[in-house]
């Protein structure tokens, strides 16, 4: 597991995947700050407003702006590369030969990813709070609720939300990850995850297709505001983990299936 | 050694092995019979099935048909306890380019999860040392020249003490030093009681390095056995130097052989080389020499020469140089 987390972290590519998200929140608080004129409530990305009168804000801001494409996109770049990634390279028949196991080698794979997800979020959420707080001024926080919180817990909610993303993306990353086990071409696996991530939003929105919602995977991707009330609301943190429970068991069976009688030709 | 290592044994042993693509058939019914402590060279053209054999083998890719028992074991059932006893290097080494060649053999050596940590240093340093990179051994393998790679598959190979070494064309790319380091390495393998299953088609390679050869021709072994057997079982012929070629070619017509015509001449002039196939039983060099002498015949020179191996593997395998597609 370690050596697995080595390749993914000693990898140019990770390192250029989170330094683009950590620009991310950068580049947000940098326009608010240039831009003097206070941003009309009810325009742009959600919280945007609030960014002058409080730094803390600026993660939450950055989060919002990344759910529906930055994060997906990086993770369906993980996620993709999993197991075609191996093949391709061809180190895929020498981790099988030494022996790794084929279902130990799908469950690191598969907590890599998990990794990366974290790492993900964590980046922006870190990279926005520090913008935040040499931006702008930081105080007392004011929830959707209308109540109001020290920083303190302000800190503890932007973790929450952190870990609520992250619970997010784990569907994805367990749909990238069977994807990945069908082809050996890892671009393709990646192209195909961020496709499907981008799809599954698209189908949310539309109110036809009301019926089909609450099983897309991305259908609570941004519920997290409900972790800024008081008291904190946690029924879509829980929807969203056991619909993404549902999407980690289905796809790991998928996976499994496909993967353990696979034949490695690559 | 475990008790599996009884002398005699098999290391390697198919019963009817097949694998088909689509239709058609990669490895075609094969029995291969690899005894313990032997250097098997696993001959045969491109596309013969060579690589294909060793992955079913080793439990990359399933069998259509077919037993298989490596060291002793059923594969791929007991795939597990198998391939910890076996280095392998399949159709070329593969690492990742971003890493360093050490850091490469490390990431490999914790997919396994018997390898000790605690000597993992230690044996990376050695492996590195055994193929002569201990001088890149910080590189990163996108730096690597292809021998540098093919190198570090074969010290891949090396990690653990193994029972069996299956090496896919391990002399593929490197330099005249490489392929006699190739060779001692093998030597040394098998002196400390490894088999060693090695496909090529470096004929003269295999000619020095094995004890067995087994020959692939379009997913069919059309020939298995000891080196000396396979080169038995090709022609033998018999060369006599001599300025009366005729009364030559009568004698061993008369010893039942069919002398071929003189073929091109001697040093002088009036010399001429008369041969014929060994083909009748009983009919041994000496006995040749003793009816030519007695014949009258004035021998300069007689020689009795062996097919070579790559006069036997050309008759095995055709002389098409087409790819069997
Ligand atoms: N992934 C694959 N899909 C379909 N056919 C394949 C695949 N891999 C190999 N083959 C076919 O199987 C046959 C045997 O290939 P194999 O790689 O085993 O040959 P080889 O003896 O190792 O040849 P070489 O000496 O070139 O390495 C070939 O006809 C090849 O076309
Ligand atoms: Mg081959």
């Amino acid at each position: 597991m370690a050596s697995e987390l080595t390749v993914l972290f000693r990898r140019l590519r990770t390192w250029a995947m989170l330094l683009a998200l950590a620009a991310i929140p950068i580049l947000i608080a940098a326009a608010v700050k240039l831009t003097s004129r206070p941003a009309t409530p009810g325009r742009g990305p959600l919280f945007l407003d609030r960014i002058t009168q409080n730094g803390l804000f600026v993660a939450v801001t950055a989060l919002v702006v990344s759910v529906p494409l930055f994060l997906p996109l990086t993770v369906g770049v993980v996620a993709g590369d999993t197991i075609a990634g191996e093949a391709s390279l061809g180190t895929l028949r020498y981790l099988l030969l030494a022996p790794a196991g084929r279902v130990r080698l799908l469950l690191v794979k598969y907590t890599g990813a998990v990794v990366f997800c974290a790492a993900a979020t964590a980046t922006v959420t870190t990279a926005g709070a520090l913008a935040g707080v040499a931006l702008f001024p930081v105080g007392p926080v004011t929830l959707l609720s209308g109540d109001t919180i020290d920083v303190g817990e302000s800190v503890v909610r932007s973790l929450l939300i952190a870990a609520y993303i992250t619970v997010s993306l784990l569907g994805l990353s367990a749909i990238g990850l069977m994807i990945s086990t069908f082809t050996d071409v890892p671009v393709g696996a990646m192209a195909a995850t961020v496709v499907l991530s981008v799809v599954s939003q698209v189908l949310d929105n539309l109110p036809q297709l009301d019926w089909l919602h609450p099983w897309l995977f991305s259908h609570y991707w941004l519920g997290f505001a409900d972790l800024l009330r008081q008291p904190i609301s946690w029924t879509s943190f829980g929807d969203n983990a056991l619909l993404q429970a549902g999407y980690i068991a289905v796809c790991g069976a998928v996976a499994y299936g496909k993967f353990s009688t696979k034949d490695v030709l690559s | 050694m475990t008790a599996a290592a009884a002398p005699g044994g098999l290391a390697i042993e198919t019963h009817r092995l097949s694998k088909h693509f689509g239709q058609r058939a990669a490895v075609d019914g094969i029995d291969l019979a690899v005894p313990r402590g032997s250097v098997y060279g696993f001959l045969g053209p491109n596309g013969s099935g060579k690589t294909t054999t060793i992955r079913v083998l080793l439990g990359l890719a399933a069998a259509d048909h077919g037993d298989i028992r490596v060291l002793g074991r059923e594969m791929p059932r007991e795939l597990a306890g198998v391939l910890p006893e076996v280095g392998a290097l399949v159709e070329g080494p593969a690492f990742y380019p971003f890493l360093s060649g050490a850091a490469n053999l490390s990431r490999l050596d914790t997919a396994d999860r018997h390898a000790s940590p605690a000597s993992r240093r230690r044996r990376v340093g050695e492996a590195l040392e055994r193929v002569g990179l201990a001088h890149a051994a910080g590189k990163k393998v996108h730096a690597y020249s292809l021998g540098m790679k093919q190198r570090l598959g074969i010290a891949n190979a090396l990690l653990r003490p193994r029972e069996l070494l299956v090496l896919d064309e391990p002399s593929n790319g490197l330099d005249p030093q490489g392929t006699r380091e190739v060779r001692h390495l093998v030597r040394s393998l098998t002196e400390g009681g490894a088999t060693v299953f090695v496909s090529s088609h470096l004929l003269a390679e295999v000619e020095q390095m094995c004890t067995h050869v087994g020959v692939m021709s379009a997913g069919r072994l059309v020939a298995q056995g000891t080196l000396n057997e396979l080169r038995a079982a090709g022609r033998t012929r018999v060369q006599v130097l001599t300025p009366d070629a005729g009364t030559a070619s009568r004698v061993l017509a008369g010893l039942g052989l069919e002398p071929g015509l003189p073929e091109g001449s001697g040093a002088r002039p009036a010399e001429a080389l008369v041969w014929a196939e060994l083909a009748r039983p009983g009919v041994e060099p000496e006995t040749i020499v003793a009816a030519l002498v007695a014949g009258g015949v004035r021998v300069r020179g007689f020689s009795v020469e062996r097919s070579s191996l790559e006069e036997r593997f050309v008759s095995l395998t055709g002389e098409g140089f087409d790819v069997v597609g």
